[in-house]
């Protein structure tokens, strides 16, 4: 069995497998890829890196898309700003 | 009116009416209100997905990319970092390099914060986004972003989501007259004789959502800011009348008995 490490994606804890790649995780969320960014421990990845870069313990992963908006205050009146990660 | 397009940034497009995707019941309507303007911008803004319930819709489900532009805004950013933090993930969404740049100053109002706006604005445009930016009916800071290097500026008729329609109608005049990019009225709108004046005084385009989305029928008010702006449009290009204090008679006097 593989080791498991716990990793936080979009603010909540997870667990998943030690050599889960970003691309496996956002498979197994049954997140389509395009028209999705994802940051990892603050950088922006490029997409063609999903598959290849390894979770870490620890890491802290953003996975965002288009919601409805037009200018502020969004549709849901929620999610404004990130809070940062010191 | 068939040639009459509109280019932003190597952008063409053929209707003078962007509108916002937020506030609106579901999807459905959202997709129904936006046919109905005959947009062919339309604005979203960049969120958590949300991983818990995947079960939920996306709403680019329900816009084709082919059919529409779409425009990612920084929407609920109140610091440069922040905006150009979503800007970028915008961008690595991979829709497009527009970006609607929102850097707000202050919750109840939502006015911009026109210093962060053009230090947020700077930094994108070097980085190669096609910035249009909210900004405030100010045309000291609409040159200054112009002088940046943003292909159209998006001034406000008055607060977001107010509907109180122009506020200022002789600073975005000024603005239209000082500034030689495209300029898009941005908020305020209320109702369709908003927009049409919006357009009469000379605008490139009017941005709105919740004028639409708010409505009791936003698909039929949708419709109706899509007259607004091209009868605005229309009458700002026949040329309007100079306003005179005293009558002038229509018809001729020879010939009266």
């Amino acid at each position: 069995m593989a080791d498991v490490i716990q990793i936080q994606v979009n603010g909540e804890q997870r667990s998943c497998r030690a050599d889960a790649t970003v691309g496996d995780l956002l498979r197994e969320l049954a997140i389509k890829t395009e028209r999705v960014a994802v940051e990892l421990n603050l950088e922006i990845m490029d997409r063609k890196d999903f598959d290849h870069r390894s979770l870490k313990q620890g890491d802290r992963v953003e996975v965002l898309s288009f919601i409805g908006g037009g200018a502020s205050v969004d549709a849901q009146g929620k999610g404004r700003g990130f809070i940062y990660a010191k | 009116m068939q040639n009459d397009r509109l280019i932003i940034g190597g952008h063409e497009f053929t209707s003078r009416l962007f509108v916002g995707t937020g506030k609106y019941k579901d999807f459905v309507e959202t997709k129904k209100a936006i046919e109905a303007s005959g947009a062919d911008v339309v604005t979203v803004a960049v969120r958590r997905v949300n991983i818990t319930d995947r079960s939920k819709e996306n709403l680019l489900d329900y816009l084709d990319p082919k059919k529409y532009t779409i425009l990612p805004n920084t929407a609920g950013c109140y610091n440069v970092e922040d905006a150009l933090r979503y800007a970028r993930l915008a961008r690595a969404a991979g829709v497009s390099d527009l970006i609607k740049l929102e850097v707000l100053g202050d919750e109840r109002t939502l006015f911009p914060d026109t210093a962060g706006l053009i230090e947020a604005a700077k930094i994108l445009v070097k980085e190669g986004f096609i910035v249009l930016p909210y900004t405030n009916d100010d045309p000291i800071v609409a040159q200054k972003l112009v002088d940046i290097g943003c292909p159209a500026v998006m001034p406000l008729a008055a607060p977001i989501g107010s509907g109180l329609g122009i506020r200022n109608p002789y600073n975005l005049k000024i603005i239209m007259e000082m500034i030689k990019v495209p300029i898009i009225v941005d908020a305020g709108v209320g109702t369709a004789s908003d927009a049409a004046l919006a357009m009469e005084l000379g605008a490139d385009a009017v941005l709105m959502n919740t004028a639409i989305a708010g409505a009791k029928d936003p698909i039929a008010m949708a419709e109706a800011m899509k007259y607004a702006v091209l009868a605005g449009r229309l009458a700002y290009k026949a040329g309007r009348i100079p306003r005179k204090l005293y009558a002038t008679a229509s018809s001729p006097i020879e010939g009266m008995l």
